[in-house]
């Protein structure tokens, strides 16, 4: 008994030791991948901000001027405003019709994998293309009322909505067919048996039950809206664009990442710092808005 | 058990020491032995001069913006390595990429030693990395300076490779069809009655007068950069601009919006829906659908076959006097050299570019691509748009220069005149074309003052 034991002892410590003899070779290439990738542009982000540069290898130091300078662009304020409405409103939009699609595909109709693969496949096509693709499509319709895509921001804003739906949906309904079929039958079965209808039964049960699916769901449509570059280049580039009386202008479809890209290669050499400022605000910004988001639903979630 | 591992971290260590000395000795062997004496000798066929560096241990990378010119340079790159045995390495931006993938490429550790300062935006942004080219053996083979660009302390920044023209290009055989003759077309008044009469007649005669005037990305560039040359031309009151006005007054905004009215109302596609685009306006000149097109000198080559005959006119706008106007005539394609890259591949670089402008062969592709050239011992130009310009000249006309290179923080200025330009041509009124004025005459103040602040 005492060897057995003793035995045992000593073989856990060897694994143990082993784990850590390899551990810095099996996790050296994630580890130096994610320092190469992330780590240091990010760190080398956050001083160019600090920075007034045309090459990044010739900056010059010049403190917090960019931060001020982001700040007081209008244009920036504009775009965030517009991101946020935007991704306000394409969160509930993709989520509910995604979950609704979802729904649907899970109470054993004819031919349901056909249609998820169906729905999943706008998702496989890259963002530019599918922002030029819509951008006919929208065109071939509006020029029958005389009128495009470009000259009015309420058709700008729904138009990427609708294009952004139409991509997002599928993706998202992968992950709430999967968090569905997880919903315990025997809890099902006694919300039956209790006479629940089915409203009941959706609201009481399975979506408290999906509550790890909506999670992931929201959090990933909330950055997504915020972040979302590709699309919104290729679908409008921020057009119509506002011209005040002055000269000045502010595109007014424009969202936080173009308005950024716009920044850093436009006007002067000042303005890619002020735009290397814009960046970190945003990170900052969307990092915030994902986590508070993260652990306000993750509040919600019941554990099985 | 710690035997094995000692065995494989030495196994190990060996192999990375193996693999280490590998990578070392690599470039050691390459820059010592035979193919650098090889190059040494190749390119030091010509060598008089007393300089003790060698020449030709250097090498040329030239970092193009025009897509279409790409596979001459290619081929230009594989020939001097092949003459010479110099490394010349092109890289060509994607459409519209220019500026993103230069300043990308920069920051490398091997930057381009030959790239593109076009305009007086790019001399602004740019001038501390070009070297200066003052009476360098490039800027002794140029036949004419109005093609170089200085920047304000008059160091020679950029200098003309290439230059180029552009106007209204014309299919006569067409004209001929609709009764009509290139020869006629004078001045503003003529122009119009010829475009109108066949817009008029459109469905009978099976073509149109203008090309598709699209106001996407592929295709603004022919309204809100060339076009507007005009305005800013007149402007100018007969003294070119030698640096960036703080302000224009748009006194011949009637005139833009005169020609402007005329293409966008007569041609192949209605004016509401040009915003995004999709038309090949070349296609549908090449194919005979339409008898005019807003174009450049560039083209020629793509339209010698299909269209043989096509010609170009002047912007005629209603300006008056202007029966004595000639093509736009300047360029976007100066070269510059890199002033961070190591003497060795600045002289490589200055070496290519003087074979390029004086090897007959080398000069002659360049020269049927780019058009002309204006160096003394280049090939002679082929382009018969660049021929027309010529003509004009030579019957006393008028050149317009190309004042549309002053434009201040150009893609902005440009992106705000193509949205105001869309909301106008969806809705011509008058409200809609202060618009316009405002993005052209306002926005190049504020313009300015973004990129001067």
């Amino acid at each position: 008994m005492f060897i057995l034991k003793r035995k045992k002892s000593s073989g856990v410590n060897a694994l143990t030791a082993s784990t850590r003899r390899w551990a810095l070779l099996f996790l050296g290439p994630v580890v130096a991948a994610f320092a190469i990738g992330f780590v240091w542009p990010f760190i080398q982000g956050i001083y160019l901000s600090l920075c007034n540069f045309r090459l990044i290898s010739d900056a010059k130091f010049v403190g917090f001027s960019n931060y001020v300078k982001a700040f007081q662009d209008p244009s920036f304020t504009h775009s965030f405003w517009y991101s946020a409405l935007y991704a306000i409103v394409s969160l509930v939009l993709i989520n509910v019709l995604a979950f609704a699609v979802a729904y649907a595909l899970t109470q054993g109709i004819k031919g349901s994998n056909l249609f998820r693969t169906v729905f999943f496949m706008p998702n496989l096509i890259g963002g530019i293309v599918l922002g030029y693709i819509w951008s006919m499509i929208f065109d071939g319709i509006l020029s029958h009322f005389n009128t495009s895509i470009l000259l009015d921001s309420k058709f700008g804003f729904w138009g990427l909505i609708i294009l952004m739906c139409w991509q997002q949906i599928g993706y998202m309904m992968i992950i709430y067919i999967a968090g569905l079929q997880a919903v315990p039958e025997d809890m099902l079965e006694a919300a039956r048996i209790d006479g629940a209808t089915r409203a009941q039964t959706l609201f009481k049960v399975t979506i408290p039950n999906v509550m790890p699916s909506i999670t992931i769901c929201m959090f990933l449509s909330l950055t997504n809206g915020f972040k979302l570059f590709d699309q919104n280049l290729a679908l409008t580039a921020g057009q119509p664009i506002q011209i005040m009386p002055g000269g000045a202008s502010i595109k007014t479809t424009e969202m936080l990442a173009l308005n950024i890209y716009n920044t850093f290669y436009g006007s002067n050499a000042a303005s890619q710092g002020t735009a290397q400022a814009k960046a970190v605000i945003f990170f900052i910004l969307v990092a915030g808005l994902g986590l508070a988001q993260l652990a306000y639903t993750r509040k919600k979630e019941v554990q099985q | 058990m710690s035997k094995k591992l000692l065995a494989l971290v030495l196994a190990l260590s060996m192999v990375m020491a193996m693999l280490l000395a590998g990578c070392s000795s690599k470039p050691d062997a390459e820059g010592s032995t035979p193919p650098a004496e090889n190059s040494n000798s190749g390119a030091q066929t010509p060598d008089d001069n007393k300089d003790p560096a060698p020449a030709g241990t250097g090498s040329v990378y030239w970092l193009n913006f025009k897509p279409e010119s790409d596979e001459t340079l290619q081929k230009i790159a594989a020939m001097y390595k092949e003459q010479k045995g110099v490394d010349v390495k092109v890289v060509t931006a994607a459409s519209g990429t220019y500026s993103q993938t230069l300043i990308a490429e920069m920051d490398k550790s091997a930057p381009p030693t030959i790239f593109v300062i076009g305009n007086q935006n790019g001399v602004k942004d740019w001038k501390d990395y070009a070297l200066d080219l003052t009476g360098t053996p490039i800027a002794n083979e140029l036949n004419t300076d109005a093609y170089n660009l200085y920047d304000e302390t008059g160091k020679l920044v950029s200098i003309g490779y290439c230059y180029e023209c552009y106007g209204i290009i014309v299919n006569p055989d067409l004209l001929e069809q609709a009764g009509h003759k290139v020869e006629d077309i004078k001045n503003f008044e003529t122009l119009k009655t010829v475009v109108e009469d066949i817009h008029a007649r459109a469905a009978e005669l099976g073509f149109d007068a203008f090309t598709s005037c699209d106001m996407d990305g592929s295709s603004n560039w022919r309204f809100v950069g060339h076009m507007a040359n005009l305005e800013y031309y007149y402007e100018q009151e007969g003294t070119p601009w030698t640096e960036c006005p703080a302000t224009i007054s748009g006194k011949y905004m009637e005139n833009f919006k005169n020609l402007y009215d005329l293409c966008i109302n007569n041609s192949l596609t209605a004016p509401n829906a040009l915003s995004v685009g999709g038309h090949d306006a070349s296609q549908e000149f090449k194919d005979g659908k339409a008898a005019f097109q807003i174009q450049g000198s560039w083209e020629f080559e793509d339209y010698k076959d299909t269209v043989p005959n096509a010609t170009m006119i002047p912007y005629y706008c209603g300006v008056e006097g202007e029966e004595k106007a000639g093509l736009n005539c300047g360029t976007e394609n100066c070269w510059a050299i890199n002033s961070k890259a190591s003497a060795e591949d600045q002289q490589a670089t200055m070496d290519f570019m003087v074979w390029c402008v004086t090897d007959p062969e080398a000069s002659r592709m360049l020269v049927d691509t780019f058009g002309v050239m204006p160096y003394k011992n280049a090939a002679e130009s082929t382009n018969g748009f660049l021929a027309d310009a010529n003509e004009y000249s030579n019957n006393g006309c008028y050149v317009m220069n190309w004042a549309t290179n002053f434009q201040p923080n150009v893609d902005e200025y440009r992106a705000v005149l193509t949205s105001a330009l869309n909301q106008y041509n969806a809705d011509q009124s008058d409200a809609n074309w202060e618009q316009v004025r405002t993005a052209f005459v306002d926005g190049w103040a504020t313009q300015y003052q973004a990129i001067n602040s």
